[in-house]
């Protein structure tokens, strides 16, 4: 609880620094709404305006500046109004029964939700399935590392298309399996790294110490290395699953899906209706926030649990 | 079949000519050169001498975590390998290394899950190894519940639980300071004499050395090799006051005499 305070004062800073931009950010739009209902604008014609830096043009039309904060289709929105936005797409239709409606914040966001837990657990699966090989066999750790870290460098905006129509070709329906793949490629990067790291941080004197006792090596394995790489692996998770969540997304854009965070991202683009982009986009961001603070609980709970020092 | 060995006479460790060579970037680092030594049982035997002397080297051949290069190593009559898959030894190390998830009881079970004692004969080794170094009732603790010379203490139980004849123990009170020392030294010399075990000992301390041995092995460095063996003439009974008589004056001294001569100061 004793970071309330500061993450508070953070995000009153973020939300003054963006209220502040919603003026020069809408003004243009303002100008022009204003302009077709009549009333004086300097200077006249939305093509003469294009040139004038947007602060001369607040300063000259102080009277219309206002009017950006309360827009339609606004450029940025404001906070009150994706606020509203969220509110409208998500509680208010809790209240009026309508939780799984396709208009739902909520309905998306558990379709985004159930295929990032999927590529959560099959990235998870694999990075540490992988890690344990690389920390047991030096082939594998010569062989297998490099390409893991090459795999991260690929753009996943460029091989989502072609994992969905390879997935598509391999006779998966629907756009579950291709999007959990999508984002265990993404989650499964950090979970390695961690638990090679957390496999192999026992200390030599601790690794002598079961050779004296003749241990084998699976003896070894659960004894020591599983139990000290607890704490990194919990690490990695918290950045596993804000990486799944971020490749399920991306496995949405680009793929014609339209149910989930990253289609409602798309088709508020399309469609140029930036409130629904920014509340997706809030949604997302709420989402990660849960997501990462339940691993950071189950973390602390494992850790005091299995005795680590507090 | 074996060759037949008689254990009234031979001697617990008997090492002949040991030779160990790192290989390094830098070249060849004889880390023990001709070293030539026998441990009877009941001896405890301190190493001492500066780093790089080899006395930690010596240790771990003997624990089979190194392997000489030359030279003829038996512990028990066994080669080292062997010795160590009878459990012939428990290992105290510098750092207590207690695992942080396990409890200091579940701790000292370590050595007896891993060889496979049934949970009752565990519970009960455990709770004997605790009482000899007083620490009963700390069995449910967590080793950061404990300070440094508790935590070494329960380094020690876990190292006696398996009953090994052997108890090798490299620099284990080097991390804490002189106050915790002195009554750690009270309590092995204590704990020793009750188990009756070989104690194979490393240390920088000369006092430690000699107050702890019945038998100090000086070393000395590049190669690493020894200098001065010295049989303490010290009566079983010692109570740390024995530091200021003039026989334990007398023997620091040569022992102090043997570091000097085996140290080039180029």
């Amino acid at each position: 609880m004793r970071n309330v305070l500061p993450v508070l004062t953070v995000l009153a800073l973020i939300v003054g620094v963006w209220w502040a931009a919603v003026a020069p950010m809408n003004i243009r739009a303002a100008l022009d709404i204003a302009e077709r209902a009549g009333a004086p604008v300097t200077p006249e014609g939305s093509v003469a305006r294009r040139d004038v830096a947007v602060w001369r043009l607040m300063a000259d039309n102080r009277g219309h500046v206002a009017a950006g904060y309360d827009l339609d289709r606004p450029r940025l929105p404001t906070p009150a109004q994706v606020g509203a936005e969220l509110w409208k797409t998500t509680g208010a239709m809790v209240l009026r029964g309508r939780t799984w409606s396709k208009r739902s914040l909520i309905y998306h966001g558990w379709i985004t939700l159930r295929s990032t837990l999927w590529g959560f657990l099959l990235g998870t699966s694999l990075g540490i399935l992988g890690a344990v090989a690389i920390v047991y066999s030096r082939v594998v750790d010569m062989s297998l590392m490099p390409w893991a870290i090459i795999s991260q460098t690929v753009p996943i905006v460029a091989l989502a298309p072609m994992i969905i129509v390879l997935s598509n070709q391999a006779g998966i329906d629907g756009r579950g399996v291709p999007k959990a793949i999508i984002s265990a490629y993404l989650c499964y990067f950090p979970v390695l790294v961690g638990m090679v790291k957390g496999l192999r941080s026992p200390a030599p004197a601790q690794l002598d110490l079961l050779r004296t006792y003749s241990a084998t090596g699976f003896q070894t394995f659960l004894a020591l290395r599983l139990p000290a790489s607890v704490p990194f692996l919990f690490t990695s998770l918290k950045v596993g699953i804000a990486a799944a969540l971020v490749g399920t997304i991306v496995g949405e854009l680009p793929t014609g899906a339209i149910s989930g965070l990253g289609a409602r991202i798309l088709i508020g683009d399309q469609f140029g209706t930036p409130l629904a982009i920014w509340s997706a986009l809030f949604c997302a961001a709420i989402l990660a926030g849960l997501l990462v603070t339940a691993l950071d609980a189950a973390q602390q709970l494992t850790l005091r649990r299995m005795g680590f020092a507090p | 079949m074996s060759p037949a060995v008689s254990p009234a006479t031979s001697p617990v460790v008997s090492a002949q000519n040991l030779d160990l060579t790192f290989q390094t970037n830098d070249g060849p680092v004889h880390a023990l050169s001709g070293v030539t030594l026998d441990i009877e049982k009941g001896d405890f035997v301190s190493f001492i001498g500066p780093s790089g002397c080899g006395k930690t080297t010596f240790l771990r051949c003997v624990a089979a975590l190194e392997k000489p290069t030359a030279g003829s190593l038996t512990v028990n009559g066994l080669p080292p390998d062997d010795a160590r898959r009878a459990r012939a030894y428990g290992y105290v190390f510098q750092q207590a290394g207690l695992y942080p998830w396990r409890t200091i009881g579940r701790n000292v079970k370590l050595p007896l899950e891993i060889m496979g004692y049934p949970a009752a004969e565990r519970a009960e080794r455990t709770r004997k190894v605790l009482e000899l170094v007083d620490l009963s009732g700390f069995e449910n603790k967590y080793p950061w519940q404990l300070s440094g010379g508790m935590q070494q203490r329960a380094s020690i139980a876990r190292a006696l639980a398996f009953d090994a004849a052997i108890l090798l123990m490299d620099e284990p009170f080097g991390a804490l300071d002189e106050i915790v020392r002195d009554h750690l030294n009270e309590q092995l010399r204590t704990l020793w004499a009750k188990t009756e075990k070989t104690i194979g000992f490393v240390t920088h301390s000369i006092p430690e050395a000699v107050y702890l041995s019945t038998k100090i092995v000086v070393m000395s460095p590049r190669p690493g090799r020894i200098t001065d063996v010295i049989e303490s003439p010290l009566p079983a009974e010692r109570p740390l006051n024995i530091r200021d008589t003039n026989e334990f004056l007398a023997i620091a001294q040569r022992v102090r005499e043997g570091l000097r001569a085996g140290h080039s100061y180029e």
